[in-house]
């Protein structure tokens, strides 16, 4: 085990304790998430996983702990340099999230426009790129009401990726999909990693995502109120160090 | 019905019988179905508590003529007595359905704290309460206008993100499309204050005056208070519901973690759109408001157009207009802050979009009403 120095890992967690009020949802989260990884925050409903999410990507600021970036710490700074950190970072959320009063090129014109100097036509350019790689080619003056569910979380990956982010952050990006949709969905993360060099976290329930693509993970539980295991998924499938995630690992059934 | 077809009628029924001293047996026939009239538990529940002490329940269903849910409610509530009374439960005589779906219903143990208790509360922790949450929706009050103060800081040292198209979006949005319902209503009530005034007016041969009493309200007060309201109503709740629904989508926090403040980009535009568009607007009443009174004057109370004109340029002066359109500035502001506040606060359900909606109308109407008395009273103090 290497001494626990923040800056070893991309994403280093340090005794996240997670709070609503008085109400704590977990309680002691260590974890390291390390370059180019896929990994896979899971866990029973309810048991905060979307929370742990919004703590990672600056919604909600953690009750005890620190969350670190190459070393450096997320929380204890001055917002406007957390806001810095954030530009690093691509996120899909749940159901898209698209702003609705702007078409899709809007959307994804929209971060390009306040973060760099390009000109009008290059990002117009930019954006049927980011739109053509996740299969929405000609889209672009479409509004996100006019598109189907599975098409706007697509758009949104277009969004989340659109100025190259280092760390692409998933709220359970397959849910709701069919399962030939969600496994396209699944490769297109993977090839995104290895084109962008990027490091993917993921919140997700969906099994098969789970074992095929991810790297690493953490197993956050209900109960206990903090995890119960991390690492490779699949090693956790073959030796799981708690019937618990061997439940969930094998969706409860005996023989798998 | 009842009375005449009493055979046709489903119903279900329950014998109970003792086989040995300590066993109770329910002997269910029938149909036991939602539609029918059944037994109640507390049937069943009075054999338990009677001599000699029950130590077992057992059923017996061969004349079960079909069920449905009504059925397991029933045994789901025998379940319970027999917890209490720590009654042994066999469920061997029943079918195999009924079997299935009561290990469903009780695999998973009542929540400790799932259930919510619903406590009637002391009037002293009421009113606690109440005070709590006053403080509270104070200190959120004062959060929001704290970030609004922040992001007009970043607005007027010109760094303040926002799309300029948003903005005349919102413009066109709460001033030009409010024309219509501006003219009218402001049209009406010129018509109505000149009403009033003439039946009075006239008792004494003073109709000219009817002019300077619609005049001088409707730029002083009127034009201001009803653009106000019909901004409140029409722009306030709009803005509420636009960003409740943001809210709902996770459209805001996708603004922030893309490093976008959701204040500058979408309070920011709003709070300046209705400050340019709700004076304009109020200008534009006071006017059609003047004609409506001059419609009038001169269709009922035989005043010459051109006197009409006179009497009100005589009675008009320029500060009236600005002391209206001070007025029209402020209720601006307001309406779009209380708009906006309501908006970020709302919850993340469809039916909080709704409660931020309303909230945002009553609020801005009561701002509105509140500090169109504090400005009338200034305006008197400094005699203007």
């Amino acid at each position: 085990m290497p001494a626990e120095r923040p800056q070893d890992a991309h994403i280093f967690v340090h005794n996240l304790t997670m709070a609503y009020g008085s109400l704590v949802i977990q309680r002691d989260l260590t974890f390291r998430v390390q370059h180019g990884d896929i990994f896979i925050i899971m866990g029973g409903s309810g048991c905060g996983k979307s929370t742990l999410l919004r703590h990672l990507i600056g919604l909600q600021a953690p009750t005890e702990g620190e969350v670190f970036y190459d070393g450096q710490s997320f929380w204890k700074i001055k917002s406007a340099e957390r806001e810095r950190m954030m530009r690093r970072f691509g996120v899909l959320y749940q159901s898209g999230a698209l702003w609705s009063s702007m078409t899709l090129a809007e959307n994804i014109a929209l971060p390009l426009e306040q973060y760099t100097d390009l000109s009008p036509s290059q990002i117009r350019d930019l954006v049927s790129l980011k739109l053509a790689l996740v299969g929405l080619a000609g889209f672009d003056d479409y509004y996100p009401s006019e598109i189907s569910g599975g098409m706007q979380r697509r758009a949104g990956l277009a969004r989340a990726m659109a100025l190259d982010p280092d760390i692409l952050f998933f709220d359970e990006p397959s849910a709701g999909l069919d399962p030939i949709s969600s496994r396209l969905l699944d490769d297109l993360i993977l090839e995104l990693r290895d084109r962008l060099d990027a490091t993917v976290v993921m919140v997700t329930h969906e099994l098969a995502s789970i074992l095929t693509i991810g790297t690493n993970s953490v197993f956050l539980d209900v109960d206990a109120k903090t995890m119960i295991a991390q690492g490779d998924p699949k090693k956790l499938l073959a030796e799981p160090p708690d019937p618990k995630v061997r439940q969930f690992l094998t969706r409860g059934e005996q023989h798998a | 019905m009842d009375a005449t077809t009493p055979v046709t009628h489903p119903h279900g029924t329950l014998d109970v019988a003792r086989p040995t001293a300590d066993t109770l047996c329910v002997r269910l026939s029938g149909q036991w179905i939602i539609q029918a009239a059944l037994p109640a538990p507390a049937e069943v529940q009075a054999q338990c508590d009677a001599a000699p002490r029950v130590r077992r329940l057992s059923f017996e269903a061969s004349d079960l003529a079909g069920w449905d849910s009504a059925l397991l409610t029933f045994l789901l509530k025998l379940t319970e007595l027999c917890d209490q009374r720590q009654i042994e439960f066999d469920q061997a005589g029943l079918p195999h359905g009924v079997q299935r779906l009561l290990a469903l219903a009780t695999a998973v143990p009542k929540g400790q704290d799932v259930r919510r208790e619903v406590v009637q509360e002391s009037l002293l922790v009421r009113l606690g309460q109440g005070v709590l949450t006053a403080v509270e929706s104070t200190h959120g009050l004062l959060t929001f206008l704290g970030q609004v103060a922040l992001a007009f800081g970043q607005f007027i040292r010109g760094r303040a993100r926002f799309r300029g198209v948003d903005l005349w979006l919102i413009v066109q949005e709460c001033g030009a499309q409010a024309l219509p319902i501006v003219s009218l209503i402001s049209f009406l009530v010129g018509l109505i204050l000149a009403f009033m005034g003439a039946n009075q007016l006239r008792q004494f041969g003073a109709q000219i005056y009817v002019a300077n009493l619609v005049g001088l309200s409707m730029a002083r007060e009127m034009g201001a208070m009803m653009t106000g309201i019909i901004m409140a109503g029409r722009t306030g709740a709009a803005f509420a519901a636009q960003l409740g629904t943001m809210v709902v989508n996770q459209e805001i926090d996708a603004l922030t973690t893309m490093g976008l403040n959701p204040m500058e980009f979408l309070v920011v535009p709003r709070i300046l759109a209705l400050m340019m568009m709700v004076p304009l607007l109020c200008i534009y009443a006071d006017l059609v408001g003047i004609l409506g009174g001059a419609v009038v004057g001169v269709g009922m109370l035989n005043l010459g157009a051109a006197q009409y004109y006179q009497q009100t340029l005589s009675a008009l002066h320029l500060l009236d207009f600005i002391v209206g359109l001070i007025k029209g500035t402020v209720f601006g502001i307001l309406i779009a802050l209380a708009g906006c506040l309501r908006g970020m606060q709302c919850g993340r359900s469809a039916s909080e979009v709704g409660a931020a909606a309303t909230s945002a109308v009553v609020t801005g109407i009561v701002w509105i009403i509140v500090s169109d008395a504090v400005l009338t009273l200034m305006y008197n103090v400094l005699g203007i």
